[in-house]
């Protein structure tokens, strides 16, 4: 999450500090020098720097290193990044994590999208009422949720009594030891999770929306699917962005979901940096490696995260 | 245009602070971090001290003992700590307890810190040794005699100059000492005829065949937190190469588990799994729903240790019984993962000469002892020539007692292939299994794998 608030706080902060520099420059006679402005931001630069910049400096420098968190360490140069891409378990990892982004991100942007979409069509109290029950997962802990929903996958849980019943037991399976459907079991988890989020921004989007618009739509005799793609989701770009931004940091960055659903397991085939990058640093004491993997899943998290911004900014 | 070169300039500027503000401590991690230097520092001048060295008196004057605990097993602790303030009213205790997963992954920094416990739960004390963190109990154990007591589990947490463990200084001693093996249900095994108890593998998989004919599940263990590194080790206990293991385990130089006998285990434990012994969906189960499962008679065996004799005891009495893990042939020596529930003094302990006595007292008086094997279910060590001391009539601690003494006497204890390492289990171990036992992986495979990562982590 620190990734996140790091995104956000930089993508706040650019714009802001762009106007100002314009009107100094408009007022003229308050300019002060540069340094002036450094005076100001001293202390929050010095905190950023210290909890922040600190520790991802340091992350860099032990990635390395070959080091236990207490002993001597040893400089291996390159060859902890060399075993993120040549472990099939590290890859492994990887990989796994862009295939939560389909359920992080798409499923629960476009089912947000959805319903964001009905939700703006109910009368007021109902629209609160189902914001408000979409928006309850992201109330409970994520640890919390994942001990819940293990209990639903297990072999006699909620999930399979339901397909029992509905006459389909011959897929019900245990679904977190299935090497299979453990990973698609784990990501709707975070679709359901994120899709309140995702509705609650959408539907702030379109409150934002101009009536006439939607009035002009229909004058123009637009059904309601040519009135959403015309109106809805053009108007609601800015807000698009900042969902896929959340959650494709959440798929990446997921962790707690899959610590205390799967630990990674069957067989590896659930593991996600996150637990990977735990494992690495606190069970195995390979500091180096850890950094290493956590260098790496920084890069891709800012490697997707930033053309995005650029890509869905909102041209004059 | 005129903005944005200054404002790539400030963030140059940002950045170049930045970077010195974290270049300032760009030394090596490790060659000046707080901890080391606080350990070592404590730990020269306690190598040297000359004036008191170590005393055997517990002092008359007041102390607070640290222990820091794994929760689940502090009941034992809390019978054991009251019974020792009865006989020593000037010792109070100041309990911390964590799970033994947290406890297990933060001890290290724990122990460093300038505020260390005087006694603590931690199972794997190799690393820990040789970074300084744990006091040598050398000097103890002359002053006390330890030495004589019989040594099987002890020397697994003996570490030599080289760092290699299995032999060399003492760096911790067990409250219980654990052995493994096989419970079954009294019933369930009456009205298969099984015979009890099962002489050898052979035996065990005919019994196991028998019972899957009367449709009851042969084995009741679950593997979703990588419990069948229990069944795998017991087999290739009884085969050829134990010491190769051994080795392996204590981090030897050169050694290996690409082995014969492992690739023999493997192969084993996935022609079980596919003739059905292990309970469908085996990896979705964990080790407290299985052994709840087997409690309330689900199962016809179950492999594990003496630590759930008392709960079984309580929760079941009378219901299930324990035989150690049969070799190949009957007569062949009973050998099996027997360990010390091992606890360490950090160098960094305030009151060592008091935490030495409470250790050696929990060995030795007749009240502790027992309350260690009602508690625990394990043999409580110590001198051979005390009396051992004794469960209730008809529990299967009785059992699990006479299986230790059994492994004792055959000279069997190994320590557990998951102690190899601090991650192996969970990062290797665990998770190969999983694949092994569901066909996805050759025992081939399996046995490379593990050496292969193995040898990544201890960065050989």
């Amino acid at each position: 999450m620190t990734q996140l608030d790091q995104t956000v706080a930089g993508a706040q902060g650019a714009r802001p500090a762009a106007g100002g520099g314009r009107r100094t420059t408009r007022r003229g006679g308050e300019r002060r020098g540069p340094w002036a402005a450094w005076i100001f931001v001293l202390p929050a630069l010095a905190v950023y720097s210290f909890f922040t910049l600190q520790s991802l400096a340091k992350s860099v420098q032990y990635s390395f290193y070959s080091w236990n968190g207490i002993g001597e360490a040893r400089w291996v140069g390159l060859a902890n990044y060399a075993e993120v891409f040549s472990d099939p378990r590290r890859v492994t990892a990887l990989a796994n994590a862009f295939k939560l982004i389909f359920f992080y991100s798409f499923l629960s942007i476009a089912l947000g999208l959805i319903a964001a979409t009905l939700i703006r069509g109910l009368n007021s109290r109902w629209s609160r009422a189902s914001q408000t029950l979409l928006f309850l997962p992201q109330v409970v802990p994520l640890v919390g949720a994942g001990i819940a929903w293990t209990w639903l996958y297990s072999s006699d849980g909620a999930v399979n009594q339901i397909l029992r019943a509905i006459g389909l037991g011959g897929v019900a399976r245990a679904w977190l030891a299935d090497f299979t459907f453990a990973l698609p079991a784990i990501g709707i988890v975070g679709t359901w999770v994120l899709i309140g989020l995702c509705t609650m921004l959408l539907s702030a989007g379109m409150t934002k929306i101009d009536p006439s618009l939607y009035d002009a739509a229909r004058v123009d005799g637009a059904g309601p699917i040519r009135e959403f793609f015309a109106v809805t989701l053009p108007g609601v770009r800015g807000e698009l962005t900042v969902c896929l931004t959340v959650t494709l940091i959440a798929a990446l960055a997921n962790f707690d979901v899959v610590y205390t659903m799967t630990l990674g397991g069957p067989g590896g085939s659930t593991m996600v940096p996150g637990v990977d990058i735990y494992q690495l640093a606190f069970n195995q004491a390979r500091v180096g490696a850890a950094s290493a993997m956590g260098v790496v899943l920084m890069v891709l998290v800012l490697a997707l995260v930033l053309p995005l911004q650029r890509i869905m900014r909102e041209r004059p | 245009m005129r903005i944005t070169t200054r404002r790539s300039a400030a963030m140059l500027m940002a950045g170049t602070a930045a970077v010195a503000l974290t270049l300032a401590a760009c030394s090596p991690p490790g060659s000046s971090s707080p901890s080391t230097s606080s350990s070592s520092s404590s730990s020269a001048p306690a190598g040297e001290e000359p004036a008191p060295g170590v005393s055997t008196e517990l002092s008359a004057d007041p102390v607070e003992l640290d222990l820091y605990l794994e929760s689940g097993f502090t009941d034992q602790f809390d019978a054991l700590l009251a019974e020792f303030t009865a006989q020593h009213p000037q010792v109070t205790f100041k309990i911390r307890s964590d799970s033994f997963q947290n406890l297990a992954q933060n001890a290290v920094r724990i122990m460093s810190s300038p505020d260390a416990p005087d006694l603590m739960r931690f199972p794997t004390v190799q690393a820990a040794a040789k970074d300084g963190i744990l006091l040598n109990l050398d000097e103890y154990a002359e002053a006390y005699g330890w030495n004589d007591w019989p040594q099987g589990t002890l020397n697994q947490v003996r570490i030599d100059e080289t760092g290699a463990r299995g032999s060399g200084s003492l760096y911790a001693l067990g409250v219980g000492y654990n052995v493994t093996g096989v419970y079954y249900n009294k019933a369930k095994a009456e009205e298969l005829g099984i015979e009890i108890p099962v002489e050898t593998i052979a035996d065990l998989e005919a019994a196991m065949d028998t019972a899957l004919a009367a449709g009851e599940t042969p084995i009741m263990l679950g593997n979703a937190d990588f419990t069948y590194a229990f069944p795998l080790q017991m087999i290739q206990n009884q085969l050829e190469g134990l010491d190769q293991v051994k080795d392996w385990i204590y981090q030897k130089d050169g050694a290996t588990y690409d082995l014969p006998s492992s690739v023999e285990a493997a192969a084993k434990l996935q022609q079980w799994a596919e003739k059905g012994y292990f309970p469908a969906d085996v990896n979705a189960i964990d080790y407290a729903t299985a052994i709840g499962s087997f409690t309330s008679g689900e199962g016809v065996f179950h492999f594990s240790g003496d630590w759930e004799a008392g709960g079984l005891t309580m929760n079941a009495p009378g219901e299930f019984g324990f035989f150690p893990f049969p070799g190949l042939t009957a007569d062949a020596p009973k050998v099996a993962m027997a360990a010390p529930a091992t606890y360490v003094v950090p160098t960094n302990a305030k009151n060592k000469d008091a935490i030495a006595y409470f250790l050696n007292w929990v060995h030795t008086d007749a009240k502790a002892r027992q309350i260690v094997l009602e508690y625990t279910g394990s043999t409580p060590g110590g001198p051979a020539e005390l009396d051992p001391p004794v469960a209730p009539e008809g529990s299967v601690i009785n059992e699990t007692l006479a299986a230790a003494a059994q492994v004792a006497d055959d000279d069997g204890a190994i320590d557990f292939l998951g102690n190899a390492t601090a991650g192996i289990l969970t990062s290797t171990l665990g998770p190969d299994l999983q694949l092994l036992i569901t066909g996805r992986m050759t025992p081939e495979d399996f046995a490379a794998h593990i050496q292969q990562a193995y040898e990544t982590e201890l960065g050989r």
